[in-house]
C-alpha cells in the first residue's frame, strides 16, 4: 500500500494538530510515497556537489543515457582538492586536475550551475550554500558528503550521502529513506567567557561519544542555542556527523531569517513574505515526542580540544588526559593505541603540549565570524618561532569580506598565512598535509589517524583555542589570555 | 554477472578495531579516481603498509597475514564511521568481502554498502566475541551468512543468530535489484509530487 502523507503524518494525523517535532514537519512534507514494510521516497528539494563524490554519479547517468532531471536544484563548487596558493594558475597535480576538469565538463553537459576555481562564488560546499542563500528552512538538501548536516542550522533536514545516491538525487531528485530516531539535546544558560560554539558541540560528543547520536536525527535547542549567531549554529549541526546523526537541526528564528534576507538565491517580494509564514511553523511542537533527550547545562562547558583519535576523545582544556584506570576495561586497548599514535601519555595535562601547525578552516570554522574572532583575538600578537600558521577561508566572498575589513593586515603581521579557499589541510586532499609525527591544533571536525596526513596528529578545537596555541606555540587555555 | 546475494559461506578476516572510520578504510588521497574500480589495493592502506610503501608491509596487519582469508570481514564496533565517502564499501567490494559483520554500523556507511551489494550484518556483542574467540582458535574458521533467512551462523558450533534488514532491502540483494532503478520507475509519480510541493 503506497501512502501519500503531504498533509497528515504517518498515523494520519493532520500536520498542525500539535505533536509534531521539527523533523516531522520537514520530513512529511517530503514523503512522494512509502513502501510497505520498507524505506519512504524522499523528495530533495537542493543538491549541492563537488568534484570528488560525484564524477561517478554523473558517469552512471551518461551510461544510461539520461540527463540530470532537475537540473536548477542542483548547486556545483570545485573544493576539495583545490590548491590553497595560486589558484590562478592550472593545478599541479594531475589526479585533482582532472577530477576538476571531469566536474567542470559534466556541470556543462548536464546544465548545472558551477562555482569553480575563479569564480567569485567558489568555496567550500557547505559555506556556499548558506552565504548564497541556497540553503532555507524547511528544506531537505543533500550532497555527497558527511557535513552537509551543517544546513541543518536553517531548519532543513540536510544529510550526506554516497554516490550510488548522489547519482539517484540526479536521476530522480528523489532517495529512498528510512526514517531516523529523534533526539533533542538542549543546552541552557550562560557561555563562560572563552566558550564559543565549537566548545559546545565538543562538550557534547565527548559526552555521549562517536556514536552517541547514530541512527538518529538531533534537534539542538534551548537557550544558550537560541541566542547564537547562524555561523555558530552552522558549527554545531556540522558536528553532529560526529556523534554518529543521521542530521541535526535548529529550529528557524528571527535570527535565521535576517541571515538569509537579501542573499543572492533568498527569496524575494511576496514570494518571501509566503515563505517567511511557513518558516515560522517550522518548530517542535510543545507536546512532540523524541525518543531521547539530553538537557545540559552551559556552565559546565570550558574550551575544549580532543586528545585521541576520534572527537568524542576531548576534554576541557584544563583537565588531564584519562588515566587508563578511568578508561573503561574492554576500551583499554582502543585507547592505547590511539594515545600512542598520538604520542601523548594516560594521565598527563593537555595544556602545555607543543604545537607544530595551526590550522584555521574547514566546513566547520571558515566562516567570516571565525576569522574575526581570530582577528580580534591576535591582533597585535605575534606567533609562537616554529609554528606555521594557516588561515583558509571558506569562500571567495569570505575572503574578500576578510579583506575588506582588513583582517589579512593583522594575519600578515601576526605571521599568519591567509590563503585560499577549499578544505585544504582538514583532509590533506592536495598539498596541505600536516608532516608525520607534527602535532596540528585544527578548527577542522575530525581526527582520525591519517586524517590530516600520514600519520600527521590532529588536535581539534575552536578557532580561539587555535588562535591561543598560534601565539605561545602549546595548548593554551584561551581564558588566561584574553 | 548477477550482483544478487543469498548464501555466503566463507572463512574470515578479523579486524578486532573499533570505531574503524573512512579515512582509515581508504584515505583521502585515493579519491582522486573518477571511475569506481581499483579501489581494493588502497583497502586500509595506511595500516597495511609502513610509509606507504606497498614494498613494506606491515606484519602485524591482518590483511598481510596470510592465515586469514575470505569474504567476510569481521570488525568491532561503530565500523565506518566519519565520511560519506562511497569509496569505502567499494574499497572494501574491490578487495574480495562480501560481507562485514560488526556490532554497530555508522548509517552512511551501512546505506553506501547495501547500495554495492555488500551486506552490512549486525550482531550482539556477546555473538561479535564468539566470532573473534572462534577464528583466534581457529583461523579457518568458518561463517555462513543466510540473507534469506536472515541468520549468521558459525559452521563448527552451530552457533547463530539473527540478523535485522528491511524487506525492501533484502528483496533488493536477494534479487541484484537498485534503487536506482525502482525511482526511475517511479517518475510520474514524482512529477506529480512535484506539482503540489512547488505550489
Amino acid at each position: 500500500m503506497d501512502t501519500a502523507t503531504t498533509n497528515k503524518d504517518a498515523q494520519g494525523t493532520p500536520l498542525g494538530a500539535g505533536g509534531h517535532t521539527l523533523f516531522d514537519k520537514i520530513w512529511n512534507k517530503h514523503i512522494v510515497k512509502t513502501i510497505e514494510g520498507g524505506p519512504s521516497v524522499l523528495y530533495i528539494d537542493k543538491h549541492l556537489i563537488h568534484e570528488v563524490t560525484s564524477p561517478q554519479a554523473f558517469a552512471g547517468l551518461d551510461k544510461r543515457g539520461i540527463k540530470v532531471f532537475r537540473p536548477k536544484q542542483i548547486v556545483a563548487t570545485a573544493d576539495h582538492n583545490v590548491p590553497t596558493l595560486n589558484q590562478h594558475l592550472p593545478i599541479k597535480e594531475e589526479l585533482s586536475r582532472l577530477q576538476v576538469e571531469a566536474l567542470t565538463t559534466n556541470c556543462a553537459n548536464h546544465g548545472v550551475e558551477l562555482y569553480g576555481l575563479g569564480h567569485p562564488y567558489q568555496g567550500i560546499v557547505h559555506v556556499i550554500g548558506p552565504e548564497l542563500g541556497f540553503t532555507q528552512p524547511g528544506m531537505t538538501i543533500v550532497c555527497g558528503d558527511s557535513h552537509t548536516s551543517t544546513h541543518g542550522a536553517f531548519g532543513a533536514i540536510a544529510f550526506g550521502i554516497g554516490t550510488s545516491e548522489v547519482e539517484m538525487v540526479m536521476a530522480t531528485q528523489c532517495l529512498l529513506q528510512s526514517k531516523p530516531k529523534l533526539m533533542r539535546i538542549n543546552v541552557e544558560g550562560e557561555l563562560n567567557e572563552g566558550v564559543v560554539s565549537k566548545d559546545i558541540v565538543l562538550y557534547i560528543i565527548s559526552l555521549i561519544s562517536a556514536s552517541g547520536a547514530t541512527g538518529y536525527a538531533v534537534e539542538f535547542a534551548g537557550s544558550a542555542i537560541k541566542r547564537l549567531s547562524m555561523e555558530a549554529r552552522m558549527t554545531i549541526c556540522n558536528m553532529s556527523i560526529e556523534m554518529g546523526a543521521r542530521c541535526g537541526l535548529i529550529a528557524p528564528d528571527e535570527t535565521t531569517f535576517s541571515y538569509i534576507k537579501g542573499r543572492e538565491f533568498a527569496p524575494k517580494g511576496e514570494e518571501w513574505d509566503k515563505k517567511l509564514a511557513y518558516w515560522k511553523t517550522l518548530f517542535s511542537d510543545a507536546d512532540a515526542k523524541f525518543d531521547t533527550e539530553i538537557t545540559i547545562d552551559a556552565k559546565d562547558i570550558e574550551p575544549m580540544i580532543t586528545y585521541g583519535t576520534n572527537p568524542g576523545m576531548g576534554i576541557g582544556v584544563s583537565q588531564h588526559i584519562p588515566a587508563l584506570a578511568e578508561v573503561e576495561a574492554k576500551e583499554q586497548a582502543s585507547y592505547e593505541k590511539a594515545l600512542q599514535y598520538m604520542g601523548l601519555e594516560a594521565g598527563s595535562n593537555i595544556k602545555g603540549q607543543k604545537v607544530d601547525y595551526v590550522f584555521i578552516g574547514s566546513c566547520t570554522n571558515s566562516r567570516i565570524e571565525d576569522l574575526r574572532m581570530v582577528a580580534s583575538f591576535v591582533q597585535g600578537k605575534q606567533k609562537a618561532s616554529g609554528v606555521e600558521v594557516w588561515i583558509v577561508p571558506g569562500s571567495k566572498q569570505v575572503e574578500a569580506q576578510a579583506i575588506a575589513e582588513g583582517l589579512d593586515k593583522v594575519f600578515e603581521i601576526a605571521g599568519f598565512q591567509l590563503r585560499q579557499p577549499g578544505c585544504s589541510a582538514c583532509l590533506g586532499m592536495n598539498e596541505d598535509k600536516i608532516p608525520a609525527g607534527k602535532y596540528c591544533i585544527s578548527t577542522s571536525n575530525r581526527n582520525f589517524e591519517g586524517r590530516q596526513g600520514p600519520n600527521a596528529r590532529t588536535l581539534l578545537a575552536s578557532p580561539l583555542t587555535a588562535a591561543a596555541a598560534a601565539i605561545t606555540g602549546v595548548v593554551s587555555d584561551v581564558r588566561e589570555l584574553i | 554477472m548477477s550482483k544478487a546475494i543469498n548464501i555466503i559461506t566463507s572463512t574470515i578476516v578479523p579486524l578486532h578495531n573499533e570505531n574503524v572510520d573512512t579515512d582509515q578504510i581508504i584515505p583521502a588521497r585515493f579519491l582522486k579516481a573518477t571511475s569506481r574500480d581499483g579501489f581494493g589495493k588502497n583497502l586500509f592502506r595506511d595500516w597495511r603498509y609502513e610509509n606507504d610503501n606497498e614494498a613494506t608491509p606491515k606484519k602485524d596487519f591482518v590483511l598481510n597475514n596470510a592465515l586469514y582469508a575470505g569474504k567476510i570481514l569481521v570488525a568491532g564496533k561503530n565500523f565506518g564511521c566519519g565520511s560519506s565517502r562511497e569509496h569505502a564499501a567499494w574499497a572494501i567490494k574491490d578487495a574480495g568481502f562480501d560481507v562485514v559483520v560488526s556490532s554497530f554500523f555508522a548509517d552512511i556507511f551501512k546505506n553506501n554498502a547495501l547500495n554495492n551489494f555488500l551486506l552490512p550484518v549486525v550482531v550482539s556483542d556477546e555473538f561479535l566475541n564468539r566470532i573473534f574467540e572462534a577464528v583466534e582458535n581457529n583461523p579457518s574458521t568458518e561463517l555462513t551468512v543466510n540473507l534469506g533467512e536472515q541468520s549468521i551462523t558459525l559452521n563448527e558450533t552451530r552457533a547463530t543468530e539473527t540478523f535485522d534488514i528491511n524487506n525492501y532491502k533484502k528483496t533488493c540483494l536477494l534479487n541484484g535489484f537498485d534503487d536506482i532503478d525502482y525511482l526511475l520507475n517511479i517518475k510520474p509519480e514524482i512529477e506529480t509530487y512535484e506539482k503540489e510541493h512547488f505550489n
